[in-house]
């Protein structure tokens, strides 16, 4: 059996496997930062409470409601789109005449209030969520055990990711939306209503990271810390793609994971700060990002 | 007219000197600091300092005369807020005692400067036994747990059943190491082997890759050296993954109730671990768990009952000695033994380690439990002699 700087190549892949599960998440949750960063200009720092509502809603459904996983799959983004349209339209909207910082403050003050709002309510612990017995258990591909749950995890997002990309790139509605962003005042001349489009790329970007929490609360906590956790790292995931960069941030998300994973296998301690110094490396080197382009 | 006056004055200052003398700055202040906002935050925050004011309220709130004051801090799990608080607190704040923080690194921090200012410094919430080894204090009392006691209780009943190799995920900073170590000596004395080991950053949400590295090691036991949010989701996912389905055990090598209550019985069902407290042992335990609930709004942690015992230790020996210097008041709290709901005939030793019994329980199953909260099953009493390590051998510069 050959083995690879002493790993032997069955823990490899497996490795392998599972950075492309943690990269999908990546990709999901830094896919709607770059759609709202792209269609609106706006940084938007509330983007992991709004994933950690999204579980939190999840959990609300299946234990007050009745509601199960495949419910709360349609429910919990609409719930957190909607409260992305409501903040967009009573707060957001008031900011963009002004410097993209005003953004950045005014959703970092938001991440802060709904973080500090669940954990008064919840505790920092968490809550248990089960996996739907559709799809519990897992399949023993030889080199690992995969959990039938995270199979569908990786395949809904890759779904998700490529849907939004082909019709933000290559659709007619994706195509007023980039055209919206460069000349919002010629768009409105065309009579297409500017500030509704922007409002509702604002719900579906939030409503994505919704999206990526429930599909996150079998497998981790539903806590009120989960999305501080990830945020972070989902960021720097939109750094290195390129701002703005839908494609960008889907490629890099799942490179990323797939790096993560490697590093765990090699050098596991490092494994929070790997993303960190490729972050740095590429700021030097092409600071608009692997994807991005000058503006 | 102004003479009298001043002399009024003057003789009001002494009297009210004289009544306490003895005291320092006329307030025995005590500080709780722990996480309040982290992953820490439900085995001790908010619920530690409700349990301090519980054993202050016993005393009436006041002692030797003068009043207690309980303040609390948010050390954010960084060894250096805990530093920079501490030293605030001893130098321009009066505070006499420092209570709970978890986490060790924070604690070692915090246990420098007690050592080197004098102040009483009751540890309930960190692990590493260093706190009454290498870096003991004569002024530091190591309550609740440690990490020899828990490796002691856990690992020691896993390999009497015959599972001998062992393969550890561990949270890499100090209490990590430490429990790590304390584990992996006691495995080893019992005749049993360690495949390996794995070292994770504090404040992981993924473990999938870790436990396949455990689960590739064909141990007999996974180890999770780590606590809190990281242990509970290690737990969850390993579930997941089938490990315990494919016949390793796994083994939490710290979990606190919060976390049973967190993870639900579903996932943490027939898991052994070591505890020094739990709220349904007896009248007096249920009794106190009452009041707790009543402020806190769930059952105690055991980080939680041992602030409320060590505090009030502290205040029986104050209370004893008439006055809060630190020199008395630790030697008369090495003196008294100690008896209340948490601990029965607890006696501290020289090294500051509070010998009390400890228990070996086991996490119910579904089936088992009968209401919110009953989750353990006792499986038996650890005497507190074999619980702890035998302060001799401790490395503590104050044993002789």
């Amino acid at each position: 059996m050959f083995e690879l700087l002493g790993v032997p190549p069955q823990v490899l892949f497996g490795q392998l496997l599972l950075g492309l599960i943690n990269g999908s998440f990546y990709a999901l949750l830094s896919l709607g930062l770059a759609v709202i960063f792209g269609m609106l200009n706006v940084i938007n720092f509330a983007h992991g409470a709004l994933y950690m509502i999204g579980a939190f809603v999840a959990w609300f459904l299946l234990n007050k409601l009745g509601l199960g996983y495949w419910w709360a799959l349609l429910l919990a983004p609409a719930t957190v789109g909607l409260v992305g349209v409501i903040v967009e339209k009573t707060l957001l909207s008031r900011l963009y005449k002004l410097d993209h910082l005003y953004g950045l403050l005014l959703t970092f003050g938001l991440a802060l209030i709904f973080e500090g709002a669940f954990r008064h309510q919840f505790g920092v612990s968490g809550q248990p969520y089960p996996i739907p017995d559709a799809l519990k258990g897992g399949q023993n591909l030889g080199f690992m055990f995969l959990p039938n749950y995270r199979g569908w995890v990786v395949a809904a997002s890759i779904v998700v990711c490529f849907g939004t990309w082909f019709a933000i790139e290559r659709t007619r509605l994706g195509a007023y939306l980039r055209a919206a962003t460069e000349n919002p005042v010629l768009v409105q001349a065309f009579g297409i209503n500017v500030p509704v489009m922007i409002t509702l790329t604002y719900g579906f970007g939030v409503a994505l990271a919704g999206l990526a929490g429930v599909l996150a609360a079998p497998i981790y906590q539903v806590s009120p810390l989960m999305g501080s956790n990830l945020i972070i790292v989902v960021f720097a995931v939109v750094v290195i793609g390129g701002m703005g960069s839908i494609l960008g941030a889907i490629v890099t998300g799942l490179g990323l994971g797939l790096l993560e994973g490697l590093t765990k296998v090699f050098y596991p301690e490092a494994s929070n700060i790997v993303v960190f110094v490729v972050m740095a490396i590429v700021l030097l080197i092409k600071p608009a990002g692997l994807f991005g382009r000058e503006r | 007219m102004l003479k009298t006056l001043l002399c009024g004055t003057a003789l009001l200052a002494l009297t009210a000197g004289a009544a306490h003398a003895q005291v320092s700055n006329n307030v025995i202040k005590i500080g709780v600091m722990n996480d309040r906002s982290g992953i820490y935050a439900d085995l001790a925050g908010e619920g530690s300092a409700i349990a301090a004011r519980l054993a202050a309220e016993e005393f009436g709130n006041k002692v030797a005369g003068t009043p207690i004051e309980i303040v609390v801090a948010d050390h954010q799990n960084k060894a250096d807020i805990a530093a920079n608080t501490a030293r605030q607190w001893v130098d321009t704040e009066n505070v006499d005692v420092v209570a709970d923080v978890p986490n060790s690194a924070a604690a070692l921090a915090v246990q420098g400067i007690t050592k080197e200012k004098k102040r009483i410094f009751l540890m309930s919430g960190p692990g590493s036994t260093d706190l009454t080894g290498k870096a003991c204090s004569p002024y530091g009392f190591h309550w609740t747990y440690d990490n020899y006691a828990m490796a002691a209780g856990t690992a020691r009943a896993l390999v009497e059943q015959g599972k001998k190799s062992w393969y550890f995920i561990t949270a890499d900073y100090a209490f990590g190491h430490s429990l790590e170590d304390e584990t992996t000596k006691m495995v080893k004395q019992l005749d049993g082997k360690v495949a390996g080991s794995v070292r994770h950053p504090l404040g992981t949400s993924d473990f999938s890759s870790f436990l396949l590295q455990a689960q590739a090691s064909k141990a007999d036991v996974i180890g999770l050296a780590n606590a809190g949010g990281d242990a509970t989701n290690a737990v969850k996912q390993a579930a997941e993954f089938g490990i315990t389905q494919s016949g390793q055990s796994l083994a939490g090598l710290l979990l606190f109730i919060s976390d049973v209550h967190a993870l639900g019985l579903q996932a943490a069902q027939g898991l052994m671990l070591t505890t020094g407290f739990y709220w349904d042992m007896d009248d007096q335990t249920r009794d106190w768990t009452k009041k707790f609930e009543a402020k806190a709004g769930r059952k105690p942690t055991m980080v939680q009952a041992g602030v409320y015992s060590a505090v009030r230790h502290y205040l029986k020996a104050v209370e004893a000695v008439g006055s809060d210097d630190p020199d008395k008041v630790a030697a008369k709290m090495r003196e008294l033994p100690v008896n209340d709901m948490f601990a029965k005939n607890g006696k501290i030793a020289a090294n500051g380690r509070m010998f009390h019994d400890m228990y070996l329980a086991q996490v119910k199953t579904t089936a088992e439990s009968k209401a919110p909260w009953d989750y353990y099953k006792i499986v038996k009493t650890i005497p507190a002699e074999q619980a702890y390590l035998d302060p001799a051998k401790s490395g503590c510069s104050l044993v002789k």
